[in-house]
């Protein structure tokens, strides 16, 4: 057991608390179900709104609960903790990436409009950026809006897009202007616009209890007024809103990996062979505390980047080599814990299963491995 | 309505199997053990609440609700923890646990009935760990207040409660007036259980004890705990109950396999004679 991570006080304990509590009634019991049905009720966005958990980073007056992004990982630790369901937190939790740009980069009346009802529950919020041919270069995107009055009219796709089979609104990046990073804006796209469609329920290797969809664009008429920030200018917002998700993936890989050790030894402690117990195997014992020294480690750096974020230093390389730290570790202990497991580490209903399969997305989504030593690369200036 | 709540920490009931007993069975080993609030006490809150408010509007709350815990210093985050979900202030009668008895605790809690004129005190039918089941019949004895245990539901009156107690065949209905003592069974924190005269009938609870968002979390550390000692509030406080000895159950023993019917109901008549 690792204790909790050190820039933590006592109302991340009482909120740890009432999280544990919540995925102990709501998600465990569901857990596998979930992952096999390729999606969780949509009621449980409005259960974990009721228990105050949707909110967390939100201002009071948009319906949030206060609280910032050390909040919000120790509520998410918990629910993938106690929960076992990492595509459940991550699909209750597709909000946490479409609604910052509009928190920080919208009008009063946008705010208003839009973050309210999904604090509440009520509406699903997704994060458009990825192309089908255009992923980690987000300069050159091709999805266009071309002003029509007082609309846009969108044409395009959108594609590994989290809850977008549900979403109700998109934040979606959107080419106004020229070719590169200086023609790209932010529009937020009610799903029931006509022209609006999911072309596809996408099946992935993991993150089953999650959908993911790609979204088409067919003359979607957008109002002008759903247009987040200057036009033109969505670059910014969109890769300071990657900051924010990166520490929270690198988080997620931390709960993940300190999944997967907990069902390790556990199944360690009871599967005898040879007439004892597997921990009573060197070998065995030895894989696990690699496992623990390296989700140490990769907690430890968690949170010194959760901690440098929130006194406001610029931590964008610090937050692509936690990430890289962070996948890394997990890759490593979620094939250890398969491995401990043996012939059911292999099987489905197997929690570390699933969480191996869960971990494979952490090297790719949010900006690759690569693309994570490509930013170190320049902010260490070489 | 003024409601005081008596809360008891107790061994996380989940982890029970971390509760250890020194050889010479002289104590019980606290150290490692993690504590929660008693899930009973845990319901007679949620009651409490229940009882101060529209159920559409958890956030008003009519009325007060006072916390009370008898323990040491580090009881106070489950002082705090009940202060989020709604209490309005707490009190912490420093003590520890083998100090205590309940008796002892009931005369505590008189003292505190007498400064605070509560209509109202709530508890946990019994503690789960030491599962004696006496607090709250002893504090009403010595209050001479009247008293409704194992409560199911309550419904608030003008000028009293009628509380509902499963028993043996069907419900036992019991209509009580102000001041009165009421412990609450688990059934007490179901959707329907609970109804304040400002609560509306075809009002729905969600199933269990509510959730404390963020806000009400940092409001809880700015809400006033006192401390008192136990000398303060009872003058004798020496123990009427003393342990002898402390000693884990027995093991359990590996289970049999019946070859059929007949076997099970002659093992059941014969060996464990419980036909």
């Amino acid at each position: 057991m690792f204790p909790p991570p050190l820039h933590e006080k006592e109302e991340h304990a009482e909120l740890r608390e009432q999280a544990r509590r919540f995925a102990r009634e709501h998600i465990l019991a569901s857990a596998h179900a979930w992952d096999e049905a390729g999606e969780f009720p949509r009621e449980l966005y409005g259960q974990a709104a009721a228990a105050g958990l949707l909110g967390i980073g939100y201002p009071e007056e948009l319906g949030g609960t206060g609280g910032d992004v050390s909040h919000a990982f120790a509520v998410a630790d918990e629910l993938t903790l106690e929960g076992k369901s990492v595509g459940t937190v991550v699909g209750l939790g597709s909000h946490g990436i479409a609604l910052p740009p509009i928190v920080f980069h919208g009008t009063d009346e946008q705010k208003h409009r839009f973050v309210p009802p999904v604090l509440r529950g009520e509406q699903i919020a997704a994060l458009a950026i990825t192309e089908p041919g255009c992923g980690s270069d987000v300069a050159a995107i091709t999805t266009r809006a071309v002003r029509d009055g007082d609309d846009y009219i969108v044409n395009g796709s959108k594609t590994f897009i989290t809850s977008g089979c549900r979403a109700d609104l998109v934040t979606t990046a959107v080419r106004t202007g020229g070719e590169g990073h200086g023609g790209i804006s932010l529009l937020v796209i009610e799903t029931d616009t006509p022209g609006f469609s999911v072309s596809n329920k996408l099946k992935k290797t993991g993150w089953w209890a999650s959908d993911t969809a790609e979204l088409s664009f067919d003359d979607c008429r957008v109002p002008a007024a759903n247009l987040i920030g200057e036009e033109n200018a969505g670059f910014i917002p969109i890769m300071t809103n990657f900051a924010g998700e990166r520490l929270m993936l690198a988080g997620g890989c931390v709960s993940i990996a300190q999944l997967a050790y907990r069902e390790s030894v556990a199944y360690a402690r009871e599967r005898r062979a040879f007439g004892k117990s597997l921990t009573g195997f060197q070998v065995i014992r030895h894989k696990l505390a690699d496992m623990a020294s390296r989700i140490a480690a990769a907690g430890a750096l968690v949170s010194e980047l959760t901690t440098r974020h929130l006194r406001g230093e610029m931590v964008s390389g610090l937050a692509a080599m936690t990430k890289n730290t962070a996948t890394d570790m997990v890759t490593f202990v979620a094939d250890q814990a398969v491995q401990i497991h043996g012939g059911y580490g292999y099987m489905r209903e197997t929690v570390v299963e699933r969480l191996y399969r869960d971990a494979r997305l952490y090297p790719i989504g949010g900006g690759t491995r690569e693309i994570m030593n490509e930013i170190i690369c320049k902010t260490e200036g070489y | 309505m003024k409601i005081l709540v008596a809360l008891k920490r107790v061994a996380d009931p989940d982890n029970a199997n971390k509760v250890k007993i020194p050889a010479d069975g002289s104590t019980i080993d606290t150290a490692g053990l993690e504590f929660k609030p008693n899930p009973f006490d845990e319901y007679a809150l949620e009651t409490a609440l229940r009882l101060t408010e529209d159920g559409t509007k958890p956030k008003v709350r009519d009325g007060e609700v006072i916390v009370v815990t008898f323990g040491p210093a580090d009881t106070e985050s489950t002082l705090r923890a009940a202060l989020a979900t709604g209490a309005d202030r707490a009190i912490r009668v420093d003590a520890n646990d083998d100090q205590l008895d309940g008796l002892l605790v009931a005369k505590g809690l008189k003292t505190l009935v007498a400064e605070e004129k509560p209509d109202i005190v709530l508890m946990g039918k019994q503690a789960v760990d030491g599962d004696t089941n006496q607090v709250g019949q002893a504090l009403a004895e010595l209050l001479d207040w009247p008293m409704a245990t194992f409560a199911a539901t309550i419904e608030e009156q003008e000028d009293g409660l009628v509380v509902g107690r499963e028993v043996d065949g069907g419900v036992l209905e019991l209509s009580i007036k102000y001041p009165a003592v009421v412990t609450v069974d688990l059934r007490i924190v179901s959707p329907s259980s609970v109804y304040s005269t400002k609560t509306d009938r075809s009002f729905k609870y969600n199933e269990g004890v509510r959730f404390s968002p963020l806000p009400a979390i940092m409001q809880a550390r700015r809400k006033p705990l006192d401390t008192k000692s136990l000398a303060d509030l009872v003058d004798d406080t020496g123990l009427k109950i003393n342990y002898l000895r402390f000693e884990a159950p027995p093991a359990r023993l590996a289970g049999v396999k019946v070859a059929d019917a007949a076997e099970l109901v002659d093992k059941l008549k014969n060996e464990a004679k419980v036909l």
